[in-house]
């Protein structure tokens, strides 16, 4: 009787605690729900806070968002700055009709290279660099390029140009085993943004472990009578040519973990390596980027520009632009083209420029130029 | 004098000692050679080093995203950026500098997320190998203050504390069963244990797959669960069967292990998101829970046991959910709550052994018993009743 009872005060007591318990439950609910506005808030809050830490300004637009860190150009070999206009021109001689001669060397390698702090890819190479020598020509010259494989694979050299068949680069006509040489010969044409890279296979894998370049060849005045000042414009080496800034853009992407997919994103290798760095602009000044996609396992890149609209010439080989004021321009695998462009009109300050794959962008592939009145 | 009388003992001693150092100094000389003249060096193929990274915990707040993580490489590995849903931002890891196999490190990702959406973390490290981590639902991290401790231990008394408590409750109307309700509810018992040992044993495994591979996952639930069995077997027969109160405590204790793993379990899939805690789901596990208090009650029917032990047997049982909610939604790692699970498995082995032998005492008829009608009966209505009752929690 007496424990019966005792079991029932027990009982009353763990009834007032299950009310409790309903109660504080309620209230847990109530609270739940001012939290979720609170973290949302808070959210917001914490992005902020990145910004107000006041790093440069042309790194405050990109928040927190990129990569940690710096690239030891240094011993990579290169420098993506010095990327942006570094031609390979070639040495120059005279053939006995008259014509230029103009002869390259390359070297294929294997070469371990930073493409984002602290992340290293084990690459392919022309010349040990990625992308490798930016050659340029003028149309109508006679090319000559010794090509020495010192990597561990076949490799070749593959020209987007007009050539015989056995200069292609493919299997079986220049296509080299480790240690060979060959000496890829052929005329300047046409004039244009090309590109080369090595055609051994499997083509992506060789593609994408950074075995491509940029081919540019520029029209030669003399057979463009009709559009002489804009050919010369072109030219590399004459007045015309040298009043505008001119840089070379090859759009890639590495996969570090081979599983068909880009880890990295970048323009000359480097992620955010001219957001980091932004390339000064002079405001007078017009621009004209030589831009090529090289990127493997996306169908398609792309070059957006903010704040500004540029004249396209779709692979280059016209001298009237192939697109109008525009601000985007798509390109698939190998495609390139001539932007050109110039801040005339703006106000100096920094303008972005980026894939408009917003994807692309957040992994690396993002810059920025820093348009200034003049060169101090 | 003393050489003499002591050199008959002294001498084998000493052998002793050189038949202990000599396999150790072969071992020393195996290591000396392996890392002086490094005869392997022909496997060494060039491959990069072999890396692990176990994502362990994952702690969302106003600062962004914080996740630990253990490193299970064959060399130390060196993280080199971080992405958050395929973007780079800037962390920070704590402690700094390459991470030797076995060691975490906290990464700190001042990423604003998005409350109850998912996202996804990539660590890349130096070589450029990806590990990925999910963040199933984005919610707030619960943090160490008082309100929302209260709130886990409303939690884990619902679940694990009141159950308990509502089935000691029937204890005054079982009281006069006679021997073939006995043995019902004794059958009864060994089927609600006999599927906590089954669901305990199989959370465990599904936990130990998420841990880091250094951990050996199912090797540790298997050893666990086995050592936690003879423990109880032998500490539970130093004096005799256990009988009575006796063998009341060790199934409280077993169903109490079992809830402790469950309440690691359940803190941390309300912490992570991964569960939303309706209503429904928390009466659920009561009624899923409530036949472990009969079960209790059952050895001690025909005893008076003090009123005390009652509330000491509640809390024994339930009380281990309240902190096992607390634990894992504070510090959560796969491997704790597949143990504790394991250790509970083992513990719930034993008293479905010892539920059997004292069954097997109460009648005559011996093995017989086990298998009259009502025995039958009593098994299946354990298991059919925490089986449809697990329809109402398992999501």
């Amino acid at each position: 009787m007496s424990e019966e009872s005792l079991w029932l005060k027990q009982k009353l007591d763990r009834r007032l605690l299950l009310a409790g318990s309903l109660a504080a439950v309620g209230g847990t609910v109530a609270a739940a729900g001012s939290a979720r506005e609170e973290t949302s808030r808070a959210g917001h809050g914490a992005a902020a806070s990145i910004t107000a830490q006041e790093p440069p300004t042309h790194l405050a637009v990109h928040g927190a968002m990129i990569t940690v860190g710096e690239v030891d150009d240094a011993k990579n070999g290169f420098d993506p700055m010095k990327l942006l206009g570094d031609w390979d021109t070639g040495s120059v001689s005279k053939l006995p009709d008259g014509r230029t001669l103009r002869s390259f060397t390359i070297t294929a390698e294997d070469k371990e290279i930073e493409i984002a702090p602290g992340i290293m890819f084990p690459a392919w190479t022309y010349n040990g660099r990625v992308p490798g020598p930016s050659l340029r020509a003028t149309e109508g010259d006679r090319l000559r390029i010794v090509f020495t494989n010192h990597g561990s694979h076949p490799h070749s050299m593959h020209f987007h140009g007009i050539h015989a068949a056995r200069m292609d680069g493919v299997p079986g006509a220049g296509l080299i085993d480790p240690g060979e040489e060959f000496v890829y010969e052929f005329d300047a044409k046409p004039f244009g943004c090309h590109l080369y890279h090595c055609h051994a296979l499997p083509l992506k894998r060789h593609i994408h472990k950074g075995m491509y370049g940029v081919f540019v060849i520029d029209p030669d005045p003399a057979l463009h009578s009709e559009q002489e000042a804009v050919a010369r414009s072109r030219l590399l080496g004459t007045p015309e040519n040298a009043s505008w800034q001119e840089f070379v853009m090859v759009m890639n992407g590495f996969d570090t973990n081979f599983d068909d997919e880009n880890e990295v994103y970048a323009v000359n290798t480097i992620a955010h390596a001219y957001a980091k760095k932004p390339i000064r602009i002079v405001r007078d000044k017009p621009v004209r980027i030589y831009l090529v996609n090289v990127v493997e396992f996306d169908p398609i890149n792309s070059f957006h520009l903010h704040a500004n609209f540029f004249d396209y010439y779709n692979q280059g080989t016209t001298l009237t632009p192939t697109l109008r004021t525009v601000d985007l321009i798509t390109q698939c695998q190998a495609e390139r083209g001539i932007l050109e462009f110039h801040f005339r009109e703006h106000e100096p300050g920094l303008y972005m420029f980026h894939p408009h794959q917003s994807e692309f962008t957040e992994l690396g592939w993002v810059g920025m130029f820093d348009v200034v009145e003049s060169v101090s | 004098m003393t050489d003499v009388t002591q050199s008959p003992s002294s001498v084998p001693s000493r052998t002793r000692l050189v038949w202990i150092a000599l396999p150790l100094a072969v071992l020393g000389l195996a290591i000396a050679w392996l890392i002086s003249t490094d005869p392997l060096s022909g496997f060494r193929n060039g491959a990069p080093p072999v890396e692990n990274l176990t994502f362990e915990r994952t702690i969302l707040g106003p600062e962004g995203i914080q996740v630990l993580v253990r490193a299970g490489g064959s060399e130390p590995m060196t993280i080199a950026q971080v992405q958050v849903d395929d973007a780079y931002w800037q962390f920070t890891q704590n402690p700094p500098g390459p991470i030797a196999r076995g060691s975490t490190v906290w990464i700190a990702v001042p990423f604003p997320w998005v409350l109850g959406e998912a996202h996804t973390i990539n660590v890349l490290t130096n070589t450029g190998a990806l590990f990925a981590n999910e963040i199933d639902v984005a919610v707030p991290t619960p943090t160490r203050d008082s309100m929302s401790f209260a709130s886990q231990a409303i939690l884990g008394a619902f679940v694990g504390i009141l159950p308990v408590a509502i089935g000691l409750l029937f204890y005054p109307a079982l009281r006069g069963v006679g021997a073939v309700g006995m043995n019902f509810l004794l059958s009864l018992t060994v089927g609600l244990l006999a599927f906590l040992f089954v669901d305990a044993l199989e959370d465990a495994l599904e936990l130990a797959d998420e841990a880091a591979a250094l951990f050996q996952g199912e090797t540790m639930v298997v050893l666990a669960a086995t050592a936690s069995f003879l423990l109880l077997m032998a500490a539970g027969r130093r004096s005799g069967t256990p009988t009575g109160l006796t063998l009341a405590t060790f199934i409280a204790l077993g169903i109490g292990l079992h809830n402790l793993g469950e309440g690691l379990a359940i803190g941390a899939a309300f912490a992570s998101g991964a569960a939303g805690l309706g209503t429904f789901l928390v009466l659920g596990f009561t009624l899923h829970n409530i036949t472990e208090g009969v079960g209790i009650a059952a050895p001690i029917l025909r005893k008076r046991p003090p009123l005390w032990t009652f509330a000491a047997l509640t809390l024994l049982a339930g009380g281990p959910a309240v902190v096992g909610l607390w634990i894992g939604s504070l510090a959560h790692a796969p491997q704790w709550s597949a143990l504790a699970l394991a250790i509970g498995a083992g513990a719930i082995l034993q008293v479905v052994v010892e539920v059997v032998s004292m069954q097997l005492r109460q009648r005559v008829g011996g093995a017989r018993t086990l298998l009259a009608p009502t025995a039958m009966a009593g098994l299946a209505g354990g298991v059919g009743f925490m089986y449809l009752t697990a329809m109402l929690v398992k999501i």
